[in-house]
Order: structure tokens, then C-alpha cells, then sequence
């Protein structure tokens, strides 16, 4: 299990145990998160999970891989810190995460 | 009585009682489902999970505890015998009656069948749902001799995955290409070879007359031919379930008729998913959607309205499909395109077609380009200049025409 914390763009803070190997994700959809719709179940393809991961957490999150980068390139709102967040796998690593969510997903 | 009832506990079932929720809905929630399992990922089904990617609890939208902590109650094995407009309520196959004050149709497709003499040998499979995908699996094995019959989506994706696991595919169409109904005659062309080239045999304009075998399945009877075959699946289309709406009075036409808000002729009753036919504005005609993001959007639309949001139905289709390891992604209806453009390399696998209806995007084929995937879907109606679009080294948004004035 590790924390994340969703804080959603008016301030609103939800924080979760989450069984690592999930994703951030499904965390988010099996709690109801508003703002995580993840239409197509994980597949990088909706771009419906972005999420705007809290910068000094960057560095353990990581970049992007190629198909997600592409997905998100033409997004307006999208920041040196977005990630899809079907893309994040929960691990011990992770134990803390903080993500935000974007205003235009809500 | 505060209560919805959803008959259909698939994508679009399972995505409504999850919005009613998130949306704050206090009343009860009764999802129904025919099939025993929780609301799961359908698409998958014919693809990760054919092929033994997914395990099977990792296919289902939200673990069983999820329902149990949002209180939604989860009937499932159960169908629904009757719907009675004039009393709200509905009749289960155990004859228990309980009423609603909406009421969610999430009745899904089912396949289209074959009626042909030896059509129920056993051997012979459709692809649906998770338990028919259990059967498959447990039959496709190595050197097996496979017949698909119908060159559409699902029967590509069956291909793929069994040529990987090594065994014998011919796949029977009985157009003169493959994917003739969804798309253009360069990708069908396209996907043509691709199988070609993985060594699955394609006959096409073949109709096939029977199948032989006494008990089990031993061949397809094309004509004068016999083609052996240990194992058949069919995927020739599937047709909405309308039957439960129509014998309650609801209107269906080609699935149940709704309006932008999801609503079907009787005000308290809501559709979504694919059983409906649908209007979209921005496609500027009604029709019908096999397509799990509609599923989703249609659900989130119906449990808006049955909380008074006013919420209407827009978005521009899509659609996906896994063959090999080359992703194919749709935007909007390719057919609908009177001249078209390609962007990438097709030799490398690595492309796009852009569709374009009086100048402007209507359709976007996108194979491994999800980036072309993404423009399509942010671009959509927007007019480009085809010959810088042709140029991929020319940024897509510096292939757009400044059309936003006279729009």
C-alpha cells in the first residue's frame, strides 16, 4: 500500500491508500476522484486521466513514454509535469505521490 | 421511492451507476446484469485478454468491493423479464417486480448469427463476452486449423492473436475486401497485406454454405469446397438489443431511439451504449454506435439528466483496434470523407489518413500515430492544407488553414 493524494483544481484534497501494482488511475476511478473519467480502461488512448504530478515528485514519476507524449502533445493545458495517469504504477517507491488535477478535465 | 434501476451491467451500465454516484445521488441502485460478472472491459476481451495479457480480475472496471462502498447493488445473473411503463417497474426472470423512479436501458449488443445447416457443431464460437472469450482460449491451441468468418475488426484481432500463438488462420469474407462496412479501401487494402504477411490465408466474395462434422465441427463448405477446420469464429456484426424496450412501447429504430439527453420516448427511461440510435450534432445525423467511449459518454450523459443537469450528448466518435503489435485509432467515419490525405510513412507502418468532407476533417485512420490520433480529435471540422499535411515534417498545426472567422 502506498499514500496518493489528489488534490483537485479548486483545493479539494482526497488521499488514498492505494495497493501498489494499481495504477494511479484505477485509485482514482475506484474512489470516485471527479475529474479521472478514463474512458478507454487504461490504454492510452482517451487522454482522459491527465493529471499534473506536484514537481518535486517529478524526478520518481518520470517522463512520459512516447504514445502518452503524443496523446497529450496538442493539449493546450499541457505542463512539464503532466503525465496520464493510467500510466503511473503505484509502488513503494511512489508512498507519499501528490497529483493535480486539471481544471479543463473536471 | 428514490431509486434507479439499469438494466445491462456492461460498459455503459457499469460507467452510469459510477457517475450517479460520483454526481452525489443518495437514492438505491440496482444494476442488472445476464452475465455473472461485474461490469468489465469489453474491448479487451478480444485482444490483452485473448491473448493472456490480462488476467481476468484485471479486466474488470472496478473491483466488487468498490460497489459494495458506494452501495450498488450489484444483481447480476439476473435478467429483466419486463418493463411496465404505467406502474414504473420492472419484472425479474424470478418474477419479482420492483419499481423505479428511472430507469437506465444499458441493454448492449449481442452477436449476429449464422443459421446455416451445422451452424450449432460444437467448435463453432462467437465473441462477446467473457465467458465465450474463456471457451476460446481454452481451445485455441497451437497447430489448431482456425476459420474466422467475417473480415471485420473483431475477426482481425482474433487473427493476430492466434497467428501468434501458432495457429493455422483462414479468414472468409463475403465482400470483395476486408472492413469493407467501417473503412476505405486503402486500409483495408493495408490490413490485407498485414495479415498476408503474417501467413493468414484471406478469401474473399466467399460465402460459405455449411458446416460438416456430426457432433464437433470438421470443416466449412464453401461451394464445392470443404475447408477443415477444428475451430470456427464468427464475427459478422452484432445488432442491438431492443427487444425488452419494444415490448414495453419505448420507440427503437435500428436500437432505442433517444434524444441529445439520453432520454427514450418515455420520459423517466434513459438509454445508453449500443443499443441506442442516437442523434449527433456534430456529425449532423442520427445512428448507431458499437464503441465503448460513446457507452461511457451516453452514461454520463443519462446520469446527469436523471439529476436535473440538462446535460446534453456531443462528441465526435472514436475507436481503437489492436492488430499485432500495431495500434490502429479512429477518429470520426473515414467513409464519410470525399478526399483524403496521407501523412507518414505506410511502408514503415508508421502513418495516417486524413479524411476531409467539403474541405473539411471529418475522419482520421491513424496507424502507430497516436499524434495524428490526437490532432484528428482536437482538429475535427477544421480545414487544412493538404500538401503541408502530406509533409510530415511540417508541425500539424502549421498545417491548418486560419479558418476560425468564416467558420
Amino acid at each position: 500500500m502506498s499514500k496518493i493524494t489528489f488534490v483537485q483544481h479548486d483545493g479539494e484534497t482526497q488521499t488514498l491508500d492505494v495497493e501498489n501494482g494499481l495504477s494511479v488511475m484505477n485509485a482514482a476511478v475506484d474512489n470516485l476522484i471527479p475529474g479521472i473519467d478514463a474512458d478507454c480502461g487504461g490504454e492510452c488512448n482517451c487522454a482522459t486521466c491527465h493529471v499534473y504530478v506536484d514537481e518535486t515528485w517529478m524526478p520518481k514519476v518520470g517522463l512520459p513514454g512516447a504514445m502518452e507524449e503524443a496523446i497529450m502533445s496538442l493539449n493546450p493545458e499541457r505542463q512539464s509535469n503532466s503525465r496520464l495517469s493510467c500510466q503511473i504504477k503505484v509502488s513503494d517507491e511512489l508512498d507519499g505521490l501528490v497529483v493535480n488535477l486539471p481544471e479543463f478535465q473536471y | 421511492m428514490d431509486r434507479v434501476i439499469i438494466i445491462g451491467a456492461g460498459q455503459a451500465g457499469g460507467q452510469a451507476a459510477a457517475s450517479l454516484r460520483q454526481q452525489t445521488y443518495k437514492g438505491e441502485i440496482l444494476l442488472f446484469g445476464d452475465e455473472p460478472h461485474p461490469p468489465y472491459q469489453r474491448p479487451l476481451l478480444s485482444k490483452q485478454y485473448l491473448s493472456s495479457e490480462e488476467e481476468q480480475e484485471r479486466i474488470f472496471l472496478r473491483a466488487e468491493a468498490f460497489y459494495l462502498k458506494h452501495k450498488i447493488t450489484l444483481r447480476l445473473g439476473e435478467s429483466i423479464e419486463k418493463i411496465s411503463p404505467n406502474v414504473n417497474s420492472v419484472t425479474t426472470s424470478t418474477g419479482e417486480q420492483i419499481r423505479y423512479r428511472d430507469l437506465i436501458l444499458a441493454l448492449g449488443s449481442r452477436p449476429r448469427t449464422l443459421t446455416i445447416p451445422g451452424s450449432d457443431l460444437r467448435g463453432i464460437h462467437y465473441l462477446r463476452t467473457l465467458d465465450h472469450v474463456d471457451v476460446i482460449k481454452s481451445e485455441m491451441l497451437a497447430g489448431k486449423k482456425l476459420v474466422i468468418i467475417g473480415g471485420g475488426y473483431i475477426g482481425l484481432e482474433v487473427a493476430s492473436v492466434a497467428v501468434k500463438i501458432g495457429l493455422d488462420v483462414l479468414i472468409i469474407e463475403t465482400e470483395d475486401r476486408i472492413l469493407k462496412r467501417v473503412t476505405t479501401e486503402e486500409m483495408s487494402a493495408f490490413y490485407h497485406q498485414l495479415h498476408v504477411d503474417r501467413g493468414v490465408q484471406i478469401c474473399l466474395n466467399t460465402s460459405i454454405a455449411s458446416f460438416s462434422g456430426q457432433e464437433n465441427l470438421e470443416g466449412v463448405v464453401c461451394g464445392d469446397k470443404v475447408v477443415p477446420a477444428d475451430m470456427v469464429i464468427v464475427g459478422i456484426g452484432i445488432v442491438p438489443n431492443t427487444k425488452l424496450a419494444q415490448a414495453a412501447g419505448i420507440a427503437c429504430d435500428n436500437g432505442i431511439s433517444t434524444d441529445e439527453y439520453c432520454r427514450t420516448s418515455i420520459d423517466n427511461i434513459y438509454a445508453a451504449g449500443d443499443c441506442t440510435h442516437h442523434p449527433n450534432p456534430i456529425l449532423g445525423r442520427r445512428l448507431r454506435l458499437e464503441s465503448v467511449p460513446n457507452a461511457m459518454e451516453q452514461a454520463k450523459v443519462a446520469a446527469s439528466n436523471i439529476l436535473g443537469k440538462n446535460k446534453a450528448y456531443a462528441a465526435v466518435p472514436w475507436f481503437w483496434s489492436d492488430q499485432y503489435e500495431h495500434k490502429l485509432q479512429m477518429v470520426g467515419f473515414s467513409t464519410d470523407g470525399q478526399e483524403q490525405c496521407l501523412r507518414g510513412d505506410k511502408a514503415a507502418k508508421t502513418f495516417a489518413i486524413y479524411y476531409f468532407r467539403d474541405q473539411r476533417l471529418v475522419a482520421v485512420d491513424a496507424v502507430n500515430a497516436p499524434a495524428d490520433f490526437a490532432a484528428g480529435r482536437q482538429f475535427y471540422d477544421r480545414r487544412f492544407d493538404l500538401k503541408k499535411l502530406s509533409n510530415i515534417d511540417i508541425d500539424i498545426k502549421d498545417c491548418l488553414m486560419d479558418d476560425q472567422i468564416d467558420h
